[in-house]
């Protein structure tokens, strides 16, 4: 039979001895004075130090149409642009993969450190080992000594792991509706707190606008402080309208408002930011099902993208599990890759939940945002 | 995959019973298991190997082969060593000699610096401090803002003179502030600089610069539990380029297991100090090394299970429930009760990682992780279709009535009895144990027993562990001279002791039996 109820009852269980542990340590903290947790005085004005120091975002709301709008760069100059950087950037994956196959003799030891190399790159133990055999087989049956021809094996079992023929297009546009009316391309943005959504949200605007399409920004992030200004400020540079709410409100809500200015202003693609929310909470990622399910009710959500940061580790995995459960995540943008981490993880995301790699991020200039190809980025982590 | 360290040493020693003694190639096989292990808690390399030879010279050096659990002796050792790193050095905010005191925040994007800026700011406000936030991330749109809003959220001054956007020099800001602060009689300024990435020279050097210019007492390096293996590379590049004193982690309230807050412990050096886990301005807390070396582990985290459930649950709720379900009073454990608790659970986080965090769950993994939390909502429903008398009493639940409910609830019929008669035989069982703990040695302490803290003493005591273990010096005469499973081992009455006791918290053999995969229900 099902073990389920057992587990549930267990549950009740647990919650009774918990609760019991409870009672047991208020009575151990009840000897001294009791302290209280620090609560949160009620917001009140607060006391400026400098009476000038006003936000400045409101300011630049005043007057957007006087202002000039920066034009964002053209897809193509930014790819080569992009590409060099990744190459440039300290590569130790690079360099250590490049220098253990052009040595003259391949041990066990130089094996090892290829390995070695690997795991820092969060590739996970299991796809690192992985390649290790395969490449090591491999350059065994051919008999290769030659540092080139290994180059070139390793080129390949790079790309073959990054997976060079996943659909890597960014679906943004948008289907027409059951009256024949055309409906907008709805881009859904969604990750954990502080990988970088509002910024790819604001980039990812630039990209759409660069090729002539018609945005408008959804700022569904109304849990974090100034979320919203931060994305504002975004449009405002490119000149796209952003739909916000007021902070607190419900997240579903603006996001529909965002869906249905867009659709009524005839805009090709409506970009919805959402809240940073750690994966295991149950109620934030609940909420998110329903910030997906309410666009639906305007138009079909065309590309929920995972917003992952190229820091993160093994936890990736977890994250990226929890989210495709939760709003069907059709494609990953794996953003900071200018820095020291390699973001090996997306291996696994891919290989596990079949979820491509779509775009990433390559820096804090505007227009850092580039396409994910498997064949250049591999070229640009072995610096060819 | 995400098997327990335990669950895996459990099985490699599984091959090796019966050898009378472990070799060195055995032990070999389970340092490679701590390897993986750690690896997958995102420790980077270079701390691995080191810290899996000095557990292997530990584990030669305590004669591993005479340990009567080896897997657990081992598991021990690798707990001991980290805790041992992670907190070899802790200790508290340095303030300045003559305010203010300035702490200046790093980091990588993202990390959490701004928010973390607020939580310090609350911090140290209920210390009777008075906190003043400066705005030096010039760099991100509306960072300004941000802190800004969290300021008066947290309900202390900010000073943000420039509009940041890109604009404004933040060394200058950063300067002047302490100069304000001095004059406003604020005595902790709490500089929040730019996200920053280890590899970018020019905002390295910027943020030296500012450090330079303010001269801070202490520079809190703010890293994201989530990090990776570059953990190891980002923390260098900071401590080569601004010095950091102090570290604190962030984003632990979600399930990364955060093996860089070892990484970094043992590269740099630098202690941890902070941990904030939480959204609100008030989820923040001192580390607790502990805690971090069970997470990493993977161990069951029966703290943060209290922690969350204090949060979550309401305790005098639990308590009666608890003293019904035992049969000690309050009148008798009805559906209503049951799914009160459950619904308790449930806002903890998924059933599975609520199980997860118990230690002693790791044997029945496999069908933790088959949970459908879908089940439970069909059992919530048909618990839903009940009346409230129906609820509190299930024996008077006839056939129609079954068919009503059934149909109320969208399930078959014999869903509905499936959960009346598991309900039912639960609660007997559990109704026995509180029984026997009620004749346990808890009844000679009259007057200030109360059922939960009976219960208490059973988890406590279930295990040999805690009986090897001295009694609470504060109940001396509650030595639990009886070692059967229900002898109370006396009340934990501090904190420490509590969790030195948690430590050893197992299931009762009855529950253990009762959910072990062999005795999946009457049919």
């Amino acid at each position: 039979m099902n073990p389920v109820y057992w587990l549930v009852i267990a549950a009740a269980v647990i919650v009774v001895l918990v609760a019991a542990v409870l009672v047991v340590r208020s009575r151990g903290k009840a000897l001294p004075p009791v302290e209280e947790r620090p609560v949160l005085p009620p917001v009140g004005p607060t006391r400026p130090v400098e009476e000038e120091a006003e936000p400045p975002a409101i300011a630049g709301t005043a007057k957007p149409s006087t202002k000039a709008l920066d034009v964002p760069e053209a897809p193509a100059s930014r790819l080569v642009r992009l590409r060099r950087r990744l190459a440039g950037s300290q590569n130790a994956l690079a360099r250590g993969l490049a220098d253990l196959l052009s040595q003259d003799r391949i041990d066990a030891a130089t094996w090892d450190n290829f390995e070695t190399t690997l795991i820092t790159s969060d590739l996970g133990v299991g796809p690192a080992t992985e390649l290790t055999t395969r490449l090591r087989q491999r350059l065994a049956v051919d008999g290769v000594v030659d540092p080139v021809k290994a180059h070139d094996v390793l080129r390949q079992e790079l790309i073959a792991l990054v997976g060079p023929d996943l659909d890597r297009t960014v679906h943004s546009v948008g289907a027409p509706g059951p009256d024949g009316e055309d409906l907008p391309g709805v881009v859904l943005v969604v990750g954990v707190n502080g990988t970088g959504k509002t910024t790819t949200v604001g980039k990812l605007a630039r990209v759409l606008v660069a090729e002539g399409r018609t945005v408008v920004l959804g700022a569904a992030d109304t849990f974090r402080a100034a979320a919203a200004d931060q994305l504002t400020t975004w449009g405002e540079r490119v000149g796209v309208e952003t739909v916000r709410g007021a902070e607190g409100a419900d997240p579903a809500s603006v996001a529909y408002t965002a869906v249905a200015a867009g659709r009524d202003s005839g805009a090709d693609v409506v970009l919805v930011d959402t809240a940073g929310r750690l994966h295991t909470k149950t109620g934030l990622m609940d909420e998110l099902g329903k910030v997906k399910r309410v666009i639906e009710k305007v138009a079909p959500v065309t590309e929920v993208l995972l917003v992952l940061d190229a820091t993160t580790g093994q936890n990736g995995l977890v994250q990226a599990r929890t989210f495709a459960e939760v709003v069907d995540v059709t494609g990953i943008v794996l953003t900071k890759l200018d820095g020291s981490a390699k973001g090996g993880i997306v291996v696994q995301v891919q290989r596990e939940l079949g979820v491509p790699v779509k775009l990433i991020g390559l820096g804090e200039g505007v227009d850092d945002l580039a396409p994910f190809d498997a064949a250049q980025f591999v070229d640009g982590v072995l610096g060819d | 995959m995400f098997d327990t360290l335990s669950d895996r040493l459990t099985a490699t020693f599984r091959t090796l019973r019966g050898k009378g003694r472990l070799s060195d190639a055995d032990i070999d096989e389970t340092l490679r298991e701590i390897r993986i292990a750690l690896l997958e808690a995102d420790v980077s390399l270079s701390v691995v190997r080191e810290f899996v030879s000095a557990v292997r010279e530990r584990a030669r050096a305590e004669e591993l082969s005479k340990a009567l659990n080896p897997a657990q002796q081992i598991v021990k050792i690798v707990n001991d060593e980290l805790v041992t790193i992670l907190g070899g050095q802790t200790r508290v905010l340095r303030f300045a000699k003559k305010p203010p005191t300035v702490i200046m925040l790093a980091g990588l994007q993202g990390s959490g610096k701004t928010t973390l800026a607020g939580k310090l700011a609350v911090w140290l406000k209920s210390q009777g401090h008075t906190p003043m936030l400066v705005a030096a991330d010039l760099q991100r749109p509306n960072a300004v803002t941000q802190l800004q809003v969290v300021a008066q959220q947290a309900g202390v001054a900010a000073y943000a003179p420039q509009p940041g956007n890109g604009v404004g020099d933040p060394v200058e800001v950063a300067k002047q502030s302490v100069e304000v602060a001095a004059h406003h009689l604020h005595d902790v300024v709490i500089v929040d600089t730019a996200g920053r990435l280890g590899v970018d020279t020019e905002l390295m050097q910027q943020a030296a610069d500012i450090k330079a210019a303010v001269d801070p007492d202490e520079v809190l390096f703010v890293v994201d539990a989530m990090i990776g293996q570059d953990a190891v590379n980002t923390a260098k590049a900071f401590a080569e380029g601004v010095g950091f004193d102090g570290v604190v982690l962030t984003k632990l309230d979600g399930d990364a297991r955060g093996g860089a807050a070892l990484s970094i412990a043992r590269v740099i050096g630098t202690p941890i100090m902070f941990a904030s886990n939480g959204e609100k301005l008030a989820d923040f807390d001192v580390f607790h090394p502990d805690r971090m070396a069970g997470r990493i582990l993977d161990m069951g985290d029966m703290l943060t299970l209290i922690e969350q459930a204090e949060r979550h649950l309401d305790r005098e709720e639990s308590q009666k429930a608890a003293s019904k379900l035992l049969g000690l009073g309050g009148g008798e454990f009805g559906l209503q009760d049951f799914l009160g608790q459950m619904q308790a659970v449930r806002r903890m986080g998924p059933l599975s990682k609520v199980f997860g965090m118990l230690p002693g769950m790791g044997q029945m993994r496999e069908q933790i992780d088959a949970i459908d939390e879908r089940e439970i909502d069909r059992i919530e429903a048909i618990i839903f279709s009940m009346t409230p008398a129906e609820r509190a009493n299930v024996s008077i639940l006839n056939g129609s009535r079954r068919a009503r409910i059934a149909k109320g609830a969208g399930v078959q019929v014999s869903d509905v009895n499936n959960l009346v008669n598991r309900f039912v035989e639960a609660r007997k069982m559990m109704q026995s144990m509180g029984g026997m703990m009620g004749a346990g040695p808890g009844a000679a302490r009259k007057g200030r027993t109360s059922p939960a803290a009976k219960k208490k003493g059973r988890g406590v005591s279930g295990n040999p562990a805690k009986r090897s273990q001295p009694a609470p010096t504060s109940q001396p005469a509650l030595k639990a001279p009886d070692p059967s499973v229900f002898g109370a081992g006396g009340l934990p009455a501090t904190e420490a002791e509590l969790a030195e006791a948690m430590k050893g918290f197992q299931l009762p053999p009855e529950m253990q039996q009762f959910l072990s995969p062999k005795n999946k229900g009457p049919r």
